[in-house]
């Protein structure tokens, strides 16, 4: 389906309305340069916030820039909460993913003072240094403004068969499987993964190649290899699964996932216990 | 034109089980959803699921308590179809693999939650959403289910006869949030509304920022109409900083609630001398309000939730996120003091008519999950009991779109020989704005965006009535609002118009409702609304623009706003969350029926429709509710 009106990506204006799109594209431009830049009096207590901006559609972004924004400083004021400000009061086409502020929906792992986190679950105050400088999660595609390209993601993520498989298909009656509180447990931590992508960002392996797992993905493997109810047959496929040239062992163990996953998730260690599990289910073949 | 046999729209955990349920009926369906699945609010839940698993407990037992606290304006068949369902859907969880907390002995774990008869609330430690959401999504990977994630539906393609119990629904349009265009999507057979909540008409809420009362509002335009608005349960503990919820696990695990003076406020001053801390959520918010009003409030604002007799054990077991809540948000911590809670919006019980299979009195189309009022919580829901609901009711709905159910609903839909016709309450019109300048200002708002149809023309007429041709149709209007809406160069930021609507509904449609207050708020509304006419979007650009998305959710909270306030204005009794300065009793005689609003094209009105108390076996006769 064809969309109402095509847009033209030289500059060059075709029809009245393409005119008339451009004309408010620089007059919006223009204004937000000058909320930019306009610093209102806001005393000692204000946030400054360099935001990365960048839309592809948009003359005057088009170049990556930082823009700056003063904002009045709340108690408990989280850099989630600084960003809805600059965009609510100075500039509505700042652009960046968010819904739950509570650190559960995972739409806003974003690079804080050159780090990735979550902005609902980073307070201000924590931070240190007068400036607050926000961007995209690095290594990512950056479809506009602080928003990345997730497909990649969602593609590893998707890879590792992240779904519960048993090794007997349960009968039409469904009954509850027992599981102990020790394997529960167990599996605890790896199932907290928000999807939030900040792993996969910090990750110097992944960057350099887009064909490798990632942490969150073989984290997820590892959510169902432990999980005593799927049986044996099922964790033997699981461990075929991240065993697999790109899976565990491209990871060397820089725990720069683990250091930055906002869920407190010991990716890295999961990794190894992947990997020392491959190791022993290899040895029993041997 | 993309086509399937049911497009279900959301996808928190209502609209991933209707889509599990009607794929496994044998239906091509497709998702639509603002939010990429796992980004759904769903996933905020902490508490858990209300399911009669156990020995010596029944559903019919949950059946009860939830009649009772829904203050008998639940309809019965729909809340036995909850609890009745709830244990085969919530082992069905469990089976998918969801990761609930055990017990010794290997079975999912239970706990006590406000006013449950038996500790049947099903949980996986403080955040069974998170589980339920990414449990339910893993089954829609594994089924290959299509999903169109960040595609925000705008209008529901449905056709225009008189009476809205003889129109269809025949897709739905979306716009492709990264590209910027407009699609139209055709359901051959059904489309299930799964939009979750409209928290943010209130600025103190537990709602995520996504959730708008799209649904809500789009259904009612299209005609549907919405049923007890007015119903709004605020949550008694949440941080007063963010509206962040601290679950009522808390207190089921037996955390207690404390004023300034120490005291344990619950019983001390007589809110509810059984269940203490337990007792149902409206009694425990307004229990706070009045302690606060009376000078025991904590900074004139809060009181204490403190838990640190559970002991750290105990706490790490059960409730370990509500510490990373209470620090991250609050700046507390849970082990070594107490919390600051106070009520905040949480839920609206009421939404979209429908039965018990989640049916509308719009042909083919469908609403489950908080967008939705079948009743199951009619006055007040219980807690724990929002979770089965969208799991059972997505179920149905799913199945029923997908044509396998041929069941006779025991609950009417639409305008029937019971229905009663009600007066106009409000000071001020309701309904579509005045327009400031003829087509233009309808655009704004999307109102009458329909471009007029091809009259004369037979043959153009006979095509626009076709499947394809109402959606078409309906494309066509989007376009030309999304077009004005991203050409118009002046006006007023929707960023403004939402606070408005924020400020007063939270000023003067809260927990505490007065008749001069509710007839402030729909001025205020109004006024909003007559703001909306003007507003613009100032960001031009296709890819990914929130501020063109922002501008049409503030669109559809106006709607919603008005609607919550009118049921309150008319609604002249105290029953369940719905309390009245003026009318301190429930008065059986007159309020056993539903608040019903009709958008009528533009002006909306008032009906009632009694409630359903007659159960399957037994009638549920309406008692004093005390706790
Ligand atoms: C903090 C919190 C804790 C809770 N705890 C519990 C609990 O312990 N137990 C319990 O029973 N209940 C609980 N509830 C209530 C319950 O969680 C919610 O009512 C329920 O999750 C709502 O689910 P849903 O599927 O209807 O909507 P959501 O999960 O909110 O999903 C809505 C979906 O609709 C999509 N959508 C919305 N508008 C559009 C549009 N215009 N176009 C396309 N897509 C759209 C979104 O993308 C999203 O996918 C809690 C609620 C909150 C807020
Ligand atoms: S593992 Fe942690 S950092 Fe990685 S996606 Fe999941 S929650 Fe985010
Ligand atoms: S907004 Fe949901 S994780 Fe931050």
């Amino acid at each position: 389906m064809s969309t109402q009106h095509e847009h033209t990506d030289d500059g060059e204006p075709e029809t009245p309305g393409d005119r008339r799109r451009a004309e408010k594209a620089a007059r919006a431009a223009e204004r937000e340069q000058e909320a930019a830049d306009a610093e209102p009096d806001l005393g000692d207590d204000a946030v400054t916030l360099k935001v990365f901006r960048y839309d592809p559609e948009v003359e005057a972004k088009a170049e990556p820039r930082f823009d700056t924004f003063r904002i009045p400083f709340e108690k408990g004021m989280t850099v989630l909460d600084a960003l809805i400000a600059a965009r609510d009061t100075y500039d509505s086409s700042l652009t960046f993913r968010h819904s739950c502020r509570q650190a559960v929906c995972g739409s806003d792992a974003l690079f804080i003072n050159g780090r990735q986190r979550l902005g609902c679950q980073t307070q201000i105050a924590d931070l240190e240094g007068d400036v607050v400088r926000v961007e995209p999660l690095p290594h990512q595609d950056v479809v506009k403004d602080l928003v990345v390209d997730m497909e990649h993601f969602y593609d590893q993520m998707e890879a590792v068969e992240p779904y519960f498989q048993t090794d007997e298909t349960p009968d039409d009656d469904l009954e509850e499987q027992f599981q102990t509180p020790e394997n529960r447990e167990k599996i605890k931590m790896s199932t907290r993964c928000i999807w939030c992508g900040a792993c996969m960002s910090s990750c110097n392996i992944a960057a350099g190649d887009n064909a490798y797992l990632g942490p969150a993905a073989i984290n997820k493997a590892y959510r169902f290899a432990m999980d005593e109810r799927e049986g044996e047959n099922m964790k033997e496929h699981r461990m075929e699964l991240i065993e697999q040239e790109n899976g565990v062992w491209r990871c060397q163990t820089q725990f720069s996932c683990t250091n930055v996953c906002p869920k407190d998730i010991p990716l890295t260690e999961h990794i190894q216990e992947l990997k020392r599990e491959a190791v022993k289910s290899n040895l029993k073949f041997w | 034109m993309r086509e399937y046999d049911v497009i279900v729209v959301g996808a928190g955990g209502a609209g991933l089980r209707a889509a599990i349920a009607a794929q496994e009926a044998g239906a091509d369906v497709a998702m639509v959803t603002k939010l990429h699945p796992v980004r759904s609010h769903t996933g905020a839940a902490e508490g858990g699921i209300n399911a009669a698993l156990r020995e010596g407990d029944d559903w019919h037992d949950h059946a009860y308590d939830t009649m009772k606290g829904s203050d008998y304006l639940g309809d019965a068949p729909a809340v036995e179809a909850l609890t009745r369902e709830s244990p085969k859907e919530t082992i069905q969880l469990e089976n998918w693999g969801m990761a609930f907390s055990r017990d010794e002995d290997g079975v999912v774990s239970q706990r006590p939650f406000g006013g449950l008869s038996f500790p049947r609330t099903t949980y996986a430690g403080a955040e069974t959403g998170h589980h339920m959401l990414h449990t339910m999504y893993e089954q829609v990977v594994k089924r290959g289910i299509e999903v169109y994630d960040e595609w925000y539906v705008t209008r529901l393609a449905v056709t225009d006869e008189d009476e809205p119990e003889e129109r269809d629904c025949h897709g739905v349009v979306a716009y492709d949030i990264k590209r910027g265009e407009i699609e139209g999507f055709r359901a051959r057979d059904g489309v299930i509304l799964a939009t979750g909540g409209l928290g943010q008409v209130y600025d103190h809420t537990t709602n995520a920022i996504a959730n708008t009362g799209d649904g809500v509002a789009m259904a009612y335009r299209a005609g549907v109409p919405i049923e007890d608005m007015e119903m709004i349960q605020f949550h008694p503990t949440t941080l007063p900083t963010t509206g962040v919820l601290i679950s009522e696990g808390v207190r089921g695990e037996g955390g207690i609630l404390y004023n300034s003076e120490g005291e344990r406020l619950m019983f001390e001053h007589g809110y509810a001398n059984n269940d203490g801390e337990l007792a149902s959520r409206d009694v425990v918010a307004r229990a706070e309000l009045n302690e606060v009003a009376e000078g025991r409030g904590i900074e004139d604002e809060y009181v204490h939730l403190d838990m640190r007799h559970l002991g750290e054990e105990r706490i790490l077991d059960r409730l370990e996120n509500i510490l990373h809540l209470a620090e991250d948000f609050e700046g507390v911590d849970g082990l070594e003091e107490p919390m600051p809670v106070k009520p905040g919006q949480h839920y609206a019980m009421g939404g979209v008519e429908t039965n018990e299979w989640g049916s509308t009195c719009v042909n083919g189309l469908y609403a489950v999950g908080e967008c939705a009022c079948a009743s199951v919580h009619g006055a007040n829901r219980l807690g724990g009991n929002a979770l089965p609901e969208l799991a059972v009711f997505g179920a149905r709905a799913g199945r029923h779109a997908a044509g396998d159910v041929d069941d006779e609903p025991e609950i009417t839909t639409g305008w029937d020989e019971d229905s009663e016709e009600g007066e106009n309450v409000s000071p001020v019109p309701l309904g579509e704005a005045d327009l400031p300048s003829a087509a233009k200002g309808a655009l704004a708002d999307g109102g009458r965006s329909s471009p007029p149809s091809a009259g004369a023309d037979g043959g153009a007429a006979a095509e626009a009535s076709a499947p394809e041709g109402v959606v078409e149709e309906a494309v066509q209007a989007e376009r030309t609002r999304v077009h004005y809406l991203l050409e118009k160069e002046e006006g007023v930021n929707h960023a403004e118009v939402r606070a408005d609507v924020q400020e007063t509904m939270t000023e003067n449609v809260n927990v505490f409702r007065e008749e001069g207050a509710l007839e402030d708020a729909l001025a205020d509304i109004r006024e909003a609304r007559q703001e909306y006419q003007h507003v613009t979007v100032e960001d031009p650009s296709r890819t990914y623009n929130t501020d063109l998305i922002h501008t049409i959710e503030t669109r559809n909270a106006l709607d919603v706003a008005e609607a919550i306030t009118v049921g309150a204005l008319a609604r002249d009794e105290f029953r369940g969350a719905h309390w009245r300065k003026e009318h301190q009793e429930r008065k059986d005689d007159e309020w056993l029926k539903h608040t019903m609003l009709s958008w009528n094209d533009g002006s909306p009105g008032l009906w009632y429709k009694p409630v359903v108390l007659e159960g399957e076996n037994k009638s549920y006769e309406p008692k004093e509710r005390s706790y």
